[in-house]
């Protein structure tokens, strides 16, 4: 393995991703570092998903570098390359296995071997049980345990996807939007929820919500048009002038 | 948990039919006596043993349709290759008491003019060898077939599609005399197996015996894969692939070797088929076979396995009543059956039972203690 060429952990140069000529990332770039949290704002298509897809390997970029640790190319490899990486991904919508228990879905996001021949011979050892109530501790699903994912509220499904991704005990969470459609109190947790992971783990949030990315407190980086916009902190980004012509409107 | 042990009440439930059927098959067929009620006359023993043959089809396609979603339109031309392995084996032991008493050649290449035995026909006089090839011909064929597809990510209809496509090929292919496998009259005239007569009844029940036996092994089989770690992650592809890749397993590994499986276990239906119905030809590859096999998973219920066989040997044996009955109106039947489960019993068979009995078990619940259900439904 080469030398690590940079010291952060997530590191995105000059990347850019063509649909038919439009540019959904337009020469992007952004560092992350190790146990950073970094809030991503923007208007509707100014890229924040696009670039999610590019660093999980959902999508390939025509142009630019992305490094993980400073040595792994993301862009030569594929989503489930990456997420053996430690890179654990949220959807938007949140995306669990309906029909499994809510114990099972944390059961399969557990970090253990992935190959079919493992999974097939596996024997569950009781430490993996108390990984397992360990998680559903701190996502507030203990008493939900047997029931299946499909019935959770929405609010739980995204506590549940949560669980999972802590599960994969990755290096990297990327999370899209995980108040959407919660209530005030749910919001509020999730703030909290999200700030104690960030002390051991690097956290990318995307969210429209401003009262919930000014409780999380942290740097913010606003992208439009698949490029950086303005970087810094909620209330010097929210103050930059152009930023607030783009939110506004002309 | 609860669904745990419903499980295993399943196993037990289609375990102990499987074994009243081994048992009752052969004893009303051999110790009953003719003309009394309880008497299985000759001729439905090798149909009955069709049937759990099919069964067994089924189960491998509910496998990989009901628990990782692969919808197989083609899963005939696995059945069907497992026939033909076992087809020559067959065709070899007949030796010298063919028509043309050639002491190598099958008649059909005595009578194409072929001086000697084709290359890929080594070896088939021996049973472990075909019994071999009834396993790794289907496999190999699923294996290099899925490697393609999965690796494209090939998925939903277009895979459907696909499947469709090889088994009609393998038709067409198979309907050549230059196959060297009989071209459109198949393999058939088979004399004995492992020096047994095929037509003797006694030949028929240990035939049908073995097959129950296959289909309860494989039963078993799949009930320990779906029961697994790998079970889950089936399931977990079928419901939301793009969330298993996310998580870290490669879904196209997983979905390859389900396939595989299931390729193998039809195989083997298709072996024990071909003893019991004394000939195989290209036209078990016909793309209709297939879809039919899949009508008789809906019917039972998807995703169950017990469904798969139910349905399976429902189905037969109302097309068995149906085309003695009223011939021309069988198809408008199979199809009229299909678009009622899909429009209200969208579970099948077994679904819907399953429905009902928690129905009525949550309300004799409610019954009992009614706290424990609004606790319950919290």
């Amino acid at each position: 393995m080469t030398a690590p060429i940079t010291p952060t952990l997530l590191y995105l140069d000059n990347v850019t991703v063509s649909f038919d000529g439009f540019r959904a990332l337009n020469a992007l770039s952004l560092a992350i570092d190790h146990a950073e949290m970094r809030a991503i704002i923007g208007p509707n298509g100014a890229g924040k998903t696009t670039m999610m897809d590019v660093i999980t390997g959902k999508t390939q970029p025509s142009e630019g570098t992305a490094l993980f640790e400073g040595s792994h190319d993301l862009t030569a490899l594929d989503e489930t390359a990456i997420a053996e990486l430690g890179i654990g991904r949220k959807f938007q919508t949140p995306t669990v296995f309906e029909m499994h228990t809510v114990e099972d879905n944390l059961l399969l996001a557990l970090k253990n071997k992935r190959g079919p021949l493992a999974t097939l011979l596996s024997r569950r050892p009781a430490q993996e049980q108390e990984r397992i109530d360990a998680l559903l501790e701190r996502v507030r699903l203990t008493a939900q345990r047997h029931r299946r994912a499909g019935e959770l509220s929405h609010g739980q499904k995204q506590w549940l996807e949560i669980g999972m991704l802590l599960a994969q005990e990755p290096k990297l969470l990327l999370i899209d939007e995980p108040a959407a459609g919660m209530t005030d109190q749910e919001t509020a947790d999730t703030a909290d929820l999200l700030r104690d992971i960030a002390r051991s783990k690097a956290v990318i949030v995307v969210e429209h919500d401003m009262t919930f990315v000014r409780d999380l407190g942290v740097k913010v980086t606003c992208l439009h048009e698949g490029s950086v916009l303005a970087e810094g902190s909620l209330d010097a980004v929210s103050a930059n002038e152009r930023v607030v012509e783009v939110y506004l409107g002309r | 948990m609860r669904t745990q042990s419903l499980f295993d009440r399943q196993t037990t439930v289609v375990l102990s039919l499987l074994a009243a059927a081994a048992i009752l098959v052969p004893a009303m067929n051999g110790l009953a006596l003719p003309g009394s009620a309880l008497h299985l006359s000759d001729h439905l023993v090798p149909l009955l043993g069709k049937y759990v043959c099919f069964a067994l089809l089924a189960l491998s396609v509910d496998l990989i349709w009901g628990f990782c979603g692969i919808l197989s339109l083609g899963h005939g031309a696995f059945f069907t290759l497992g026939g033909y392995a076992m087809g020559m084996y067959l065709m070899r032991q007949i030796g010298p008491r063919g028509v043309y008493a050639d002491p190598v050649l099958p008649d059909f290449m005595v009578f194409l003019d072929w001086k000697e035995l084709p290359w890929f026909w080594y070896g088939f006089d021996w049973l472990p060898f075909a019994a071999l090839m009834v396993l790794l011909v289907p496999g190999a064929l699923a294996f290099v077939f899925g490697w393609f597809a999965f690796r494209s990510r090939v998925t939903g209809v277009y895979f459907s599609i696909i499947t469709q496509a090889m088994t009609f090929a393998l038709m067409l292919a198979f309907f050549r005399n230059d196959m060297g496998l009989g071209g459109n009259n198949g393999l058939t005239d088979f004399k004995e197996i492992l020096g047994f007569p095929v037509q003797a009844g006694s030949t028929r029940i240990v035939l049908f015996v073995l097959s129950v036996l296959a289909l309860a092994g494989g039963y078993l089989l799949c009930r320990w894969v779906v029961g697994s770690t790998f079970g889950k992650v089936l399931v977990a592809i079928r419901d939301a692939e793009s969330r298993t890749r996310f998580l870290g397993y490669r879904v196209e590994h997983y979905k390859l070797a389900v396939f595989t499986l299931s390729a193998m276990l039809a195989g083997v239906a298709g072996a024990l088929y071909v003893p019991q119905v004394g000939i195989i030809n290209p036209s078990e590859f016909a793309p209709a076979n297939s879809i039919e096999v899949v009508i008789w998973v809906a019917v039972g219920g998807r995703g169950t396995l017990a469904g798969a066989i139910l349905g399976a040997l429902l189905v037969n044996a109302g097309k068995t009543w149906f085309t003695a009955a009223l011939p021309e109106f069988w198809l408008f039947a199979l199809g009229g059956l299909f678009v009622f489960v899909t429009l209200f019993m969208p579970r099948g068979i077994l679904g819907a039972a399953s429905d009902l009995w928690e129905r009525s078990s949550q309300k004799l619940r409610a019954r009992r203690s009614p706290q424990s259900v609004t606790h319950a439904a919290e």
